[in-house]
């Protein structure tokens, strides 16, 4: 990692004869961009708390594990979505966090700079396929593949156990879970690696010269020394799948209850918003459409704090940037 | 203590290596796993895209639905005029961010400000489409592209603003000295010296985050909402190659089904374009994530 210096402010006695008219205009000026930043988080949640207001009213506390979504008798709850939203986010967290650590593992501790640096930007591109594209690929080759050939074999394995005893379809919470879990794995990865390689050297030359085996290295004293770093890049990863939009919204199948098994079609906060915003039957409908666009926001916004406090344990000191 | 034979320390030493071996293997078979689905997606792109690319893609509007032909011309120009008109109003805003983050950010204020632009950068795409929509849209009355332009530019923001401010930090403290020294103020110090030497990175960081808002469709749908005509006029509906391709890709007909292809092809390929591009020129290790 390169040094950075952090800017000098000109010398203080220097400072106080020559502060320049320019420069105040130029403190106002940044100043005045980094407050838009401010104006607008607070505008988000402001606007769409104001225009859910209605639903808010009407439904209290219980719209968020009531699972009644009925727009012509204006009956609202989003307790399906959540749920959907939850099912799918928390699974596909699980698999690419398993995937991805091991990848980081692999790029940090086995690869040599020739194969990590290629293979680190080959995975990191998953990340620049826009979310229309991998939903798509998610209708057109994942679902059918799902259908008739993954999905009857995990029936014909699993069956026994009530959530896999589905019908596999084009669409369903599955094929959403498996498009996620592609579409946060750079994320996990590349927060996971950064982490891994913040381990300081000492931590692994220490267990080495023990005698310790690679794989000892990694399990006794890299693991532990970056696990809350880790846990901050599967969060990350977790917000960023609960946001995910028009690729679940073409691949979950779009019915609001609550899934029986893996195969059955969903719905997510994200997905019901795209769908059914453009054709709202009444206010109540848009209103209630955009109280579930703020439990999203909120949700987000929670999961993200938490997320960055983590991995700012970990790379404390160190400049990490995570773009999301 | 126990003592260890010979033969024990043996056998568990063994025992210790292959175990290495085995988790090795695991670490490998996992970045196969990570890397297949990126060449699963490209060669698919590839093989049912290219045969929908022609001329008139590019040059007709798309027809009534259900009228085999035409092209996606109002896509892509509307694209094209909404990510500029958003990098437009997005530049200053983010470079001026990144700026104060790096001259002013160095203590508790700065803290706050870095968190909470990357909390905005957190925020779902879709959310922000309804922000966009609650702010602009139903005041108007209108679907307007420039309410999606708005939309993208808050997505493009806080990408943009960190890299700026990681890119100013990047300078070297003997040219800010430099100027210092020449009895340069401040504000002419950054805008002279630390800003045209940290520019390239800017700029990378631009291209990347542009290449990003390119491919947004969730904050589009209740804001630009998609037009069929080819349109300039930003005070109107205006159509979105992530939006056609999301239309076309749950419409019943497979003309619809080929062109939605090669709309991803032609925008995956830009995105990819953008990014080998940058990494070449700039061999940066910065990225963005759709």
């Amino acid at each position: 990692m390169a040094t950075r210096d952090l800017p000098v402010n000109p010398p203080r006695t220097a400072l106080k004869n020559r502060l320049k008219p320019g420069d105040w205009l130029f403190t106002g000026i940044v100043a005045l961009a980094a407050a838009v930043v401010v104006i607008i988080i607070i505008g988000l949640f402001y606007e769409l708390t104001d225009r859910a207001m209605p639903s808010i009213r009407a439904f209290g506390l219980s719209f968020i594990w009531d699972t009644t979504w009925d727009p012509p008798k204006q009956q609202f709850g989003a307790g399906a979505f959540i749920i959907g939203t939850l099912i799918t986010a928390v699974v596909a967290l699980f698999m690419a966090t398993a995937v991805g650590v091991l990848v980081a593992l692999f790029l940090v501790e086995v690869a040599s700079p020739r194969i990590s640096r290629p293979v680190s930007y080959l995975v990191e591109l998953l990340a620049a396929i826009p979310s229309v594209v991998y939903g798509l690929w998610g209708v057109f080759v994942l679902g059918p593949f799902i259908r008739d050939q993954f999905g009857p074999v995990l029936v014909d394995y699993l069956g026994w156990i009530p959530i896999f005893d589905g019908t596999p379809l084009i669409t369903g919470l599955f094929s959403a879970i498996v498009i996620l879990s592609v579409m946060i794995l750079p994320t996990v990865m590349a927060v996971s690696r950064d982490v891994i390689a913040a381990v300081p050297r000492s931590q692994r030359e220490g267990i080495l010269a023990l005698g310790a085996t690679r794989w000892e290295m990694i399990r006794i004293s890299i693991l532990p020394y970056a696990r809350s770093g880790i846990l901050g890049a599967a969060v990350l990863g977790l917000a960023r799948a609960v946001g995910e939009t028009l690729a679940v919204t073409l691949v979950i199948g779009n019915r609001a209850a609550i899934p029986g098994t893996i195969f059955d079609p969903a719905y997510t906060m994200a997905s019901v918003i795209a769908n059914q915003f453009a054709e709202v039957e009444n206010d109540m409908h848009r209103a209630a459409l955009l109280e579930v666009a703020l439990v999203l926001l909120i949700m987000t916004f929670l999961i993200n704090v938490a997320a960055r406090l983590l991995i700012w344990r970990v790379t404390r000191g160190q400049r990490v940037v995570v773009l999301e | 203590m126990t003592a260890y034979s010979a033969e024990q320390w043996e056998a568990g030493y063994r025992r210790r290596r292959a175990m290495n071996r085995l988790m090795t293997g695991v670490m490998v078979l996992a970045t196969a796993m990570a890397v297949i689905p990126l060449f699963l997606i490209l060669f698919y792109l590839i093989r049912n895209g290219i045969g929908g690319i022609n001329l008139d893609l590019f040059t007709q509007d798309p027809n009534r639905p259900g009228r085999v032909g035409g092209g996606v011309k109002s896509a892509l120009m509307g694209s094209g005029i909404m990510v500029g008109l958003a990098v437009a109003m997005g530049v200053p805003v983010a470079v001026g961010c990144g700026v104060f983050l790096a001259e002013f950010g160095q203590n508790r204020a700065g803290l706050v400000m870095r968190f909470l632009v990357d909390v905005l950068a957190g925020i779902p795409s879709i959310t922000v489409g309804l922000f966009v929509y609650g702010l602009i849209v139903l005041p108007q009355k209108q679907f307007t592209a420039f309410a999606g332009a708005v939309a993208l530019a808050i997505i493009f923001v806080p990408i943009v603003a960190r890299i700026t401010e990681e890119m100013v930090l990047l300078v070297p403290r003997s040219l800010r000295e430099a100027a210092y020294a020449l009895g340069a103020p401040r504000w002419k110090t950054v805008l002279r010296v630390i800003l045209p030497t940290a520019v390239p990175g800017i700029v990378t960081g631009v291209m990347l985050a542009l290449s990003r808002i390119a491919g947004e469709a969730a904050p589009l749908l209740f804001t630009a909402l998609g037009n069929q005509f080819s349109s300039t006029d930003v005070f109107h509906a205006m159509d979105a190659l992530p939006l056609r391709i999301f239309v076309y890709a749950t419409g019943p007909y497979d003309y619809w089904h080929e062109q939605a292809w090669a709309m991803s092809l032609i925008l995956v390929g830009i995105i990819l374009a953008i990014s080998l591009i940058v990494r070449t020129l700039f061999g940066t290790r910065v990225t963005v994530r759709q």
